[in-house]
C-alpha cells in the first residue's frame, strides 16, 4: 500500500515539473521583461548590462533551477496588468471559481443521480427514453450555446435573474468572499452553475445508467431479491453504493473539464472568477499570469487524480499492483 | 417426386455485415445522411450559398428569416448585423469546420498510430517514455491544454487546428497501444515473425488492419470532440478571425445583438449542435456495427 502511493506522489511530482517547465518556458518565450522594465529608451549596453545582472545570459537549465527555487517559495512572477504578485492575484479570484464549481457539481449529483437509477431501473419507460435522448443531445450541445440561451430566457425575456456579475458577496472571516450567503449572490450564481451542470450532467447519467444495469443484473442484488428486501433499500442502498465508484473515479477526472469549462461559462457571465482572469490574460498578453494560472490549475488538477487514485485503491486493491488494469 | 435444391445463403463480405448491422440503428443512419449533406454544403459551398459570406447588404441590417415579418426570400435565414447572409455564412462555415475537424483528426490519427504501434511493439523503455507523456498531456484538461497552446502560438485557424490535433493524440495513442498488445500475443502475428517478418511489416501490415475498428469509432467521435473545441475557441476569439466565417466566431460577434435578433445566434449554435450531434450519433452506430460484442 504504501510503495504503491509512493509511486503514484512520485509520479505526481514528476508530472507538476514538466508543467512547472512548460510554464518556464512560455515566460522565457513571450516576454522580454527588460523591455517590460525599462521601455525603449536604453541604451544597448545598458540593456546588455541588465540582462547579465538578471541573469537572461545563463543557460537555460540555471535560469529554470532558479524559477522553480522562487515557485517553491510561491513567488511565480508579478503581473504586468496588476503590478501584483501572480500567486495574490489568482489566490483573490479563487474563491469566485470554486463557488461556482461546487454550485455546479452539487446540481450534477442532485440530477444525474435520480435521472440515471430511475433510466436504469425502467428501461422502456417514456421518461428514461426521455432522460437518454436528453443526455445524447446534451453531450453534443457546446456549453456557451446553454448560457447564452438560460441567459436569454431567464435575463432578457423574463427578467426574473441577473445575467451577469457576481452580486453581493459577504466577507467571512476576512479571508473569503462568498457569494453564498445572501439572496443576491445566489440568485447570480444560478445561471452559471446551471449552465455548467448542463454539460457534465449527460455525461454522468450515462455512466450512473450503464453501471448501474450492470449491477442489477448481478447475483448478489438477485439474492437480496430472493430474501425479500424492500425496492428502494436494493436499488439506493445495496447497488447504488457499488455503483458509485467508477462514478467518483470518473468524477475525480471530469473536475479538470469542469475548471476548464469554467474559462468559458465565466467569460459569458462575466463572473469575476479565474477562469476570466485567465482570459483577460491572454487577451492582454500577461505572460506570468499565464503561466501562473497553468501551474495552478495543474496542481489542482494533479493533486484531485492522486487523491482519487489512492481513495479507489483503498476500495478496489487489485490496482495496487503494476501492470494490472 | 421433384427434389429442392435449397441453396445455402452467399456469406456476406465484411461490409455488406457491417452495413446491416449500421442499418439497423435509425440514429445512426440519420447522422450519415446530414453528415453526407454537410459535406455537400461544404464542397460545393461556392454554388450553394445563395451570396458571398462576405458580401454586406447595407439595406438590409438585422433582417428577419424569410418566413418573419419583414424577412426578405432572398435572405433565408436573416442577415447579421451588417447586412451579411446568414445562410451563406453558415454553409462557408461548414467548410471550415469539417476541415479543420478533418486535418484535426488525421493528424493526430496518424500521430497517434504511430506512436501506439511502437509503444504496443517495442514494451520496455520506450513504451514507459511513451506513455508518461500522454500520461502528462492527460493531466491537464484538453479545452484548457488547447487554449494555452494557442494562447502562445497566437490566435488563428492553423493553430487551433495543431491545439486541437494535440490535445485529442493521447486518446489514439491509448488506444491504438492497447490493440497492439492484444494482437502481439495471437499465432498469426507470431508465425510471421517466425517465417521472418520485419518489425515494419509486422507492425503495419500485420497488426494494424486488426486494430482499425476502434480507432474508427474514435476518429468520428474525435471529429465530434474537434468541432465542439473548434467553435469554443473560436467563440473566445483564439480561432478564426472576424471576417472569416466560421460557426463559434459568428455566435460571439452575435452575441451583443441576441435581444433584438434572436436569429444571428440561433443558427449558427443550432448548426453547432447538429453536426455534434450527428457525428455523435454515427460514432455510436458504428462501434455498435464494428464490434458486436461490446452490443451484448
Amino acid at each position: 500500500m504504501l510503495s504503491f502511493i509512493g509511486r503514484r506522489l512520485l509520479q505526481a511530482m514528476f508530472v507538476l515539473l514538466i508543467i512547472s517547465f512548460v510554464s518556464f518556458m512560455i515566460q522565457d518565450k513571450m516576454g522580454d521583461p527588460v523591455r517590460q522594465m525599462v521601455g525603449q529608451s536604453v541604451t544597448l549596453e545598458q540593456r546588455e548590462a541588465l540582462q547579465q545582472e538578471l541573469g537572461l545570459n545563463d543557460p537555460m537549465l540555471i535560469q529554470y533551477g532558479r524559477f522553480l527555487g522562487r515557485a517553491i517559495q510561491g513567488d511565480l512572477g508579478t503581473s504586468y496588468y496588476y503590478k501584483e504578485p501572480t500567486i495574490d492575484v489568482i489566490a483573490s479570484r479563487l474563491p469566485a471559481t470554486l463557488e461556482l464549481s461546487f454550485a455546479a457539481l452539487v446540481l450534477v449529483i442532485l440530477l444525474a443521480i435520480p435521472l440515471g437509477v430511475f433510466a436504469a431501473i425502467h428501461p422502456k419507460n417514456l421518461l428514461s427514453r426521455a432522460v437518454l435522448l436528453f443526455s445524447t443531445l446534451g453531450l453534443s450541445v457546446p456549453i456557451f450555446i446553454v448560457a447564452v440561451f438560460l441567459m436569454y430566457f431567464f435575463a432578457i425575456e423574463w427578467g426574473i435573474l441577473p445575467s451577469f456579475g457576481r452580486g453581493e458577496t459577504t466577507s467571512v472571516f476576512g479571508l473569503w468572499q462568498s457569494g453564498l450567503f445572501n439572496r443576491d449572490g445566489l440568485r447570480h450564481l444560478l445561471l452559471p452553475s446551471l449552465s455548467l451542470a448542463f454539460v457534465l450532467t449527460p455525461i454522468f447519467i450515462r455512466l450512473i445508467r450503464a453501471e448501474m444495469t450492470d449491477v442489477l443484473q448481478s447475483d448478489y442484488i438477485r439474492y437480496a431479491w430472493a430474501k425479500g428486501i424492500s425496492a428502494p433499500r436494493i436499488y439506493f442502498i445495496h447497488a447504488l453504493k457499488n455503483t458509485m465508484l467508477p462514478v467518483i473515479t470518473v468524477g475525480g477526472i471530469q473536475l479538470g473539464t469542469l475548471v476548464a469549462y469554467t474559462i468559458l461559462t465565466e467569460s459569458i457571465f462575466q463572473w469575476p472568477g479565474m477562469g476570466l482572469l485567465f482570459m483577460d490574460a491572454v487577451t492582454r498578453v500577461d505572460v506570468p499570469l499565464i503561466s501562473t494560472y497553468l501551474i495552478f490549475v495543474g496542481v489542482i488538477f494533479v493533486v484531485t487524480n492522486t487523491l482519487v487514485d489512492v481513495v479507489y485503491s483503498l476500495v478496489n486493491p487489485r490496482v495496487r499492483i503494476p501492470g494490472y488494469s | 417426386m421433384t427434389t429442392e435444391t435449397l441453396q445455402a445463403p452467399a456469406p456476406r463480405t465484411p461490409l455488406q455485415e457491417f452495413w446491416h448491422y449500421f442499418k439497423g440503428n435509425k440514429g445512426a443512419v440519420t447522422g450519415l445522411v446530414f453528415i453526407l449533406i454537410v459535406c455537400f454544403m461544404a464542397l460545393f459551398a461556392d454554388i450553394v450559398a445563395p451570396h458571398s459570406p462576405s458580401d454586406q447588404a447595407r439595406d438590409a441590417l438585422l433582417l428577419p428569416p424569410a418566413w418573419m415579418d419583414g424577412g426578405n426570400w432572398a435572405y433565408f435565414l436573416g442577415t447579421d448585423d451588417v447586412g451579411r447572409d446568414i445562410l451563406s455564412r453558415i454553409i462557408h462555415g461548414a467548410r471550415l469546420s469539417l476541415s479543420v475537424g478533418l486535418v484535426a483528426v488525421t493528424a493526430s490519427l496518424m500521430m497517434g498510430i504511430l506512436m501506439g504501434l511502437v509503444a504496443g511493439y517495442c514494451k520496455g523503455v520506450v513504451d514507459t517514455i511513451i506513455m508518461r507523456i500522454v500520461d502528462i498531456m492527460l493531466a491537464m484538461p484538453s479545452l484548457l491544454l488547447a487554449i494555452a497552446i494557442v494562447a502562445i502560438l497566437g490566435p488563428s485557424i492553423v493553430n487551433a487546428a495543431l491545439a486541437i490535433s494535440i490535445v485529442s493524440l493521447p486518446h489514439y495513442v491509448r488506444l491504438t497501444r492497447a490493440a497492439t498488445m492484444a494482437e502481439m500475443s495471437r499465432d498469426y502475428v507470431t508465425s510471421s515473425r517466425v517465417i521472418g517478418a520485419s518489425p515494419l511489416r509486422l507492425m503495419f501490415v500485420c497488426i494494424l488492419p486488426n486494430c482499425v475498428a476502434p480507432l474508427i469509432v474514435q476518429a468520428t467521435l474525435g471529429f465530434s470532440t474537434a468541432i465542439l473545441d473548434m467553435a469554443a475557441l473560436g467563440f473566445l476569439g483564439l480561432g478564426a478571425q472576424p471576417p472569416t466565417p466560421e460557426w463559434g466566431s459568428m455566435l460571439a460577434d452575435a452575441l451583443q445583438f441576441v435581444q433584438r435578433a434572436w436569429w444571428v445566434v440561433t443558427f449558427p449554435g443550432l448548426m453547432i449542435l447538429l453536426t455534434v450531434l450527428a457525428f455523435n450519433l454515427m460514432g455510436d452506430g458504428l462501434r455498435d456495427a464494428l464490434d458486436p460484442k461490446l452490443k451484448q
